[in-house]
């Protein structure tokens, strides 16, 4: 038994949910091996060689897979899945947009946005937005699945020593092509890996309002997210939504402000360690989940937890 | 052109579900059902290509059981042109799925397919894809925008960075997103419309296509249950609690 995980990257480095990913399929106690396909990677595959529990780095440094486009990374995955039990990958948009049409030239039923590995083919994971948990045992030869990054701590990001392999590329399907991209570009940290997640909701009335939140964010070191009625009504931008649809998040603390707590958020954000609600209505459901919660207008509370905190 | 829509009948998002004692699933019976609202949002945008002119048909297919052509009918209100129904169980996997649709769509030959990009029920998100790859057509996922040219199309997609935009070839599959649109309501005069629209059934065994499950659910249980907390009465006592008690700040 081999397992294969896909290293997403982005601009030279390995997306942190990746890491989660490699602590998923090591719990199966397997030999893992890694595959980094893009344009010009040598960066991140350099990385890739000091993750600690991988052994082997495959390398398909190809231009049809610089902006990992479905249609041409699938048939490579297709290509070398057959020497492997399992191959992971991150339940990310990446990992969406990728592993399912891998699945099908696989002709394997993917295991979706796993939370927990049981054995080597049975593996539990969310359905109805995280209100119920399916176990769930796959009969299929080789196993495709996908990891939810929150319920997995990260690997070690060093300390391996893996062998490094070139495999050659499947080329381009020339069904697709990137044609441009507006990233958010934040200097805070990442959403899914934050260790503190402030999200605002339809009650921060504006978009300009959502700097009192960066504010405090910025004094925490945390991430700024919203919900999905802020993001429906322009507030904020749509890499924010956490909730069923959007990004799940587990932080050590999520405050929750001006969100009332529609079970769609809840999905997204309910493994948080710890819970804090603003909210002025008090019976929003979000208090129902938090583990402090203020009543109160956010326009006086957040100025307010802001200077308190400086 | 003719678009091929897929839609599936879910629990109405409104409605909290519950877990059955033997967990054996999530209780069906007598609980408000509805049309998946990201395929609402598949229907809404192929009604608005035909409206553009760049479509001349808009076809529903849905695979589940009898009661899914109720969730046709409905996309059949919005303004969609006929049906096709495949009698199917309920927990019938997407890659199943996915066979039977590329299935229809060898037989209809539309121009493009526009799905939801995940059902709330089982939250795959693996239908389109596996689709597209079945018809070795393009795809584009998590569509927040969509221009046709004569053989492309254009598509921004909702990543977790932001935003990108590729360029695919047509035909293809397109997933969409929340954002993409707001589904109109279907009118009285549509509604009553809708009753007289054809609906075709085809089968499994018709299609050629083995849906015998791959995965099999040993058990659904109910996630654990957070406790509510406590209220703070200031803004001071808050930060007070997160810094010695929760230790978080």
């Amino acid at each position: 038994m081999t397992i294969l995980v896909i290293v997403e990257h982005d601009k030279g480095a390995i997306v942190p949910a990746t890491l989660n990913t490699i602590t998923a399929a090591n719990m199966l106690a397997e030999p893992i091996e890694a595959l980094v396909a893009g344009d010009d990677i040598k960066q991140v595959a350099d990385a890739a060689l000091q993750v600690a529990s991988i052994s082997k780095v495959l390398i398909a440094d190809s231009g049809e897979y610089a902006h990992h486009l479905a249609e041409n990374l699938a048939p490579l995955i297709q290509q070398i899945a057959p020497n492997y039990t399992h191959v992971f990958a991150p339940a990310t948009t990446f990992g969406k947009n990728i592993m399912p049409r891998a699945a099908a030239l696989l002709d394997v039923m993917q295991i979706s946005d796993i939370i927990e590995v049981i054995s080597q083919d049975t593996f539990k994971r969310p359905i109805y937005a995280g209100n119920a948990l399916a176990t769930v045992q796959s009969s299929d030869p080789i196993k495709l699945i996908t990891v939810r990054s929150t319920a997995f701590d990260a690997a070690e990001a060093s300390g391996g020593s893996a062998t490094i392999e070139s495999i050659s590329g499947t080329g381009s399907s020339q069904l697709s092509e990137f044609e441009s991209s507006e990233l958010s570009g934040s200097e805070r940290p990442e959403l899914t890996s934050a260790g503190i997640v402030i999200s605002g909701g339809r009650g921060m009335q504006d978009s300009a309002n959502f700097a009192m939140l960066e504010n405090v964010a910025d004094k925490l070191g945390a991430a700024v997210g919203a919900s999905r009625a802020a993001v429906d009504a322009g507030f904020a931008p749509n890499d924010y939504q956490v909730g069923q649809t959007g990004k799940v998040v587990a932080p050590e603390l999520y405050m929750a402000v001006g969100i009332s707590g529609a079970i769609q958020h809840l999905a997204g954000m309910k493994d948080s360690k710890v819970i804090v609600a603003i909210n002025k209505d008090e019976e929003a459901p979000i208090f129902q989940v938090a583990d402090y919660g203020l009543v109160a207008d956010l326009f006086d509370a957040v100025p307010e937890l802001d200077s308190k905190l400086s | 052109m003719k678009i091929l829509v897929p839609v599936k009948r879910v629990i109405d998002y409104n409605v909290k579900v519950r877990v059955k004692q033997d967990q054996s699933g999530v209780e069906l019976n007598n609980v408000k059902m509805a049309m998946n609202p990201f395929d609402e949002i598949a229907v809404e945008q192929a009604l608005r290509i035909k409206e553009a002119g760049d479509a001349d048909e808009v076809v529903l297919v849905s695979i589940g059981p009898t009661q899914s052509q109720e969730t046709i009918r409905t996309g059949l209100a919005m303004g969609a042109d006929r049906g096709i129904y495949i009698e199917a169980p309920h927990e019938t996997e997407p890659l199943s799925i996915a066979k039977l649709l590329a299935r229809v769509a060898d037989q209809e030959k539309p121009g493009l397919i526009i799905c939801g990009k995940q059902a709330i029920d089982d939250d795959s998100n693996q239908t389109g894809q596996m689709m597209s790859a079945f018809l070795g057509w393009s795809q584009a996922t998590f569509a927040s925008a969509i221009s046709l040219t004569a053989d492309n199309a254009i598509v921004t997609r909702e990543i977790d960075g932001g935003l990108e935009t590729i360029k695919v070839k047509m035909p293809a599959v397109i997933t969409v997103d929340l954002r993409l649109n707001e589904p109109r309501y279907a009118s009285l005069p549509n509604i009553m419309k809708a009753k007289k629209k054809p609906i075709d059934t085809l089968t499994a065994e018709a299609l050629g296509v083995d849906i015998t499950a791959r995965l099999s659910i040993l058990k659904v249980e109910e996630p654990a249950v957070r406790e509510a907390g406590i209220k703070v009465s200031s803004v001071g006592e808050l930060v007070e609690k997160l810094q010695e008690e929760a230790k978080v700040i």
